[in-house]
């Protein structure tokens, strides 16, 4: 077994061969080397902006948004769960709208803003949607949340953009941010714990509040 | 997933000449289905083209007084579109009845339709799939098949086309335009644009090598009731066992497609006719050539109930 040491120092390998590779490579997207395995890699450069932050970044063309995110970036507060989209605990904030990020690669986020739930609040100066989680005991064991409470907020901005859903009634009309509503919207964030009653509690705070 | 590279096109018809010269290639847009795919490696592209930046996320008027739908629009935008929600309601009823609000936020439109489809047997690499692997046989054939076609099937392919817009999109008489390496642009009907399976499963559309699509166009809106009903196994974020997807008419008349039930969205013209005469009669002629297995056979009744509820729906 590796220890972790020298897997940083794999990585660190890695990446001065890689850097080396862009230096005289004249392909414009991705750069090409050989991984450990001998199985050739192609890596790209990337700048984009998280939590309003500007970073720049070495990656593996198949690097996802969220892969880059917790491995690259140690941002681990936004979580792996199926890694296909079909769970929502990876949602992100892009350009201020939710998407699953182990569906998208990093480099397809050139220059472009990525807020996650470290991004939100902090432990003293909680985002509003994440002080309303913690009073209405929004979570059980919390592997969902960040996902969870980042696609909350996007839903309440979705329904004040006048966005309709499968459940509204009229689909000319703008949408109100009812029980109903907000339980079709969020069908995209599975909880295995089953805390989706609290869930509707806590965003049903909130926009009242917004209201 | 298989190492790749990748570029970013510049115009529809570099990027068309950019896939024409590297078989291997694939567009990317959204990615929410292709990088899905690439993870199980069943698509296994070694370079990709980036087409985001081709500036196609646009609705505008046509001439015809209809609408010229960007390839690249986003299904939320899509589906909150003002002209869409009032003259195409359909599509819109569509399109919010599938995925996730994340996923609608990043499939596009031409994206949703090429969404592959959702077979478990397509998607499981230890089993044969004529789709995935050209003639190495159909493990759904005798397997399970409660959620496959029972229309249109074929002895390679009994697989369904999982997409709820291309319903919408079929009953609605869209037509997709492209772009092809040369440079030539040319405009295909909806009807010719899905395939069904038959001896080639894993040739889907009508889209040569190369070939981009560029928008989606749809006639003068038809007015009437626009009702999608689908019935699947949860309220929610769950693909169709069946789906309707109809423009009934205040004189009871009007047009309609199915969708879960074969390879393309299934519209037969002529039981359009039979409409005055009920749901049951309706569903004689859509299925007339049906070769349901005894797993599936519940959707011709399920779909025409469903009819009978949409019908029923317009009349109120």
């Amino acid at each position: 077994m590796q220890s972790p040491g020298q897997l940083e120092l794999n990585r660190r390998d890695l990446l001065v061969s890689t850097a080396a590779t862009v230096a005289v490579s004249a392909v414009p997207a991705a750069a090409q080397a050989q991984n450990s395995t001998g199985e050739t890699v192609q890596t790209t450069r990337i700048k984009l902006s998280v939590n309003g932050k500007p970073r720049e970044l070495e990656v593996d063309t198949r690097t996802t948004l969220l892969d880059a995110l917790r491995e690259h970036m140690q941002l681990t507060g936004t979580k792996k769960g199926c890694d296909h989209g079909q769970c929502g605990a990876c949602t992100v904030l892009v350009d201020g709208r939710r998407i699953n990020s182990c569906l998208t690669l990093a480099w397809m986020h050139e220059n472009e803003e990525v807020t996650t739930i470290e991004g939100l609040g902090t432990p003293e100066t909680l985002h509003p949607m994440q002080a309303a989680f913690v009073s209405h005991d929004g979570y059980q064991c919390g592997y969902c949340t960040p996902g969870q409470i980042c696609s909350a907020i996007a839903v309440l901005d979705e329904i004040k953009a006048g966005i309709p859903s499968h459940v509204s009634g009229d689909i000319t009309a703008a949408p109100e941010a009812t029980a109903l509503e907000m339980r079709e919207r969020m069908s995209g964030n599975i909880c295995r714990c089953g805390a989706y009653s609290n869930i509707v509690d806590a965003m049903t705070d909130v926009a009242g509040r917004q209201a | 997933m298989k190492s790749f590279s990748f570029e970013r096109a510049q115009s529809p018809a570099d990027a068309a000449a950019a896939a024409a010269r590297q078989p291997d290639a694939k567009f990317i847009a959204g990615g929410t289905n292709l990088l899905d795919l690439m993870k199980l490696e069943i698509e296994v592209p070694t370079h990709l083209i980036d087409v985001n930046g081709l500036a196609l996320d646009r609705i505008e008027d046509t001439e015809q007084g209809g609408i010229r739908i960007g390839a690249l629009m986003r299904n939320t935008d899509l589906a909150a579109h003002e002209r869409v929600r009032s003259d195409y309601g359909l599509l819109s009823r569509a399109l919010l009845a599938g995925a996730s609000g994340q996923l609608r936020n990043k499939a596009t439109t031409a994206g949703n339709l090429l969404q592959r489809t959702r077979c478990p047997y397509f998607y499981d690499t230890n089993m044969a799939c004529n789709k995935r692997q050209p003639g190495s046989g159909c493990s759904a054939i005798g397997g399970f098949t409660r959620q496959l076609a029972v229309v249109g099937v074929s002895d390679a392919c009994i697989a369904t086309n999982p997409s709820d817009m291309n319903v919408a999109l079929r009953a609605l008489d869209a037509t997709v335009e492209t772009v092809k390496p040369d440079g030539q642009t040319r405009a295909i009907p909806i009807a010719d644009f899905h395939k069904l399976p038959g001896d080639t499963p894993h040739i889907e559309t009508a889209l040569e090598q190369g070939e981009l699509i560029t928008a989606v166009t749809l006639p003068k809106p038809l007015g009437g009731k626009h009702i999608y009903r689908k019935v699947r196994d949860r309220a929610s974020y769950a693909f169709a066992l069946v789906s309707v997807g109809a423009v009934i008419q205040p004189d009871g008349t009007g047009r309609f497609a199915v969708g879960g039930v074969a390879h393309k969205p299934w519209r037969v013209e002529e039981a359009e006719s039979e409409l005055s005469r009920g749901a049951p009669a309706v569903s004689q002629r859509l299925f007339a050539d049906a070769k349901p297995t005894n797993e599936n056979r519940f959707k011709l009744a399920l779909t025409t109930r469903a009819l009978a509820s949409v019908v029923e729906e317009a009349r109120t």
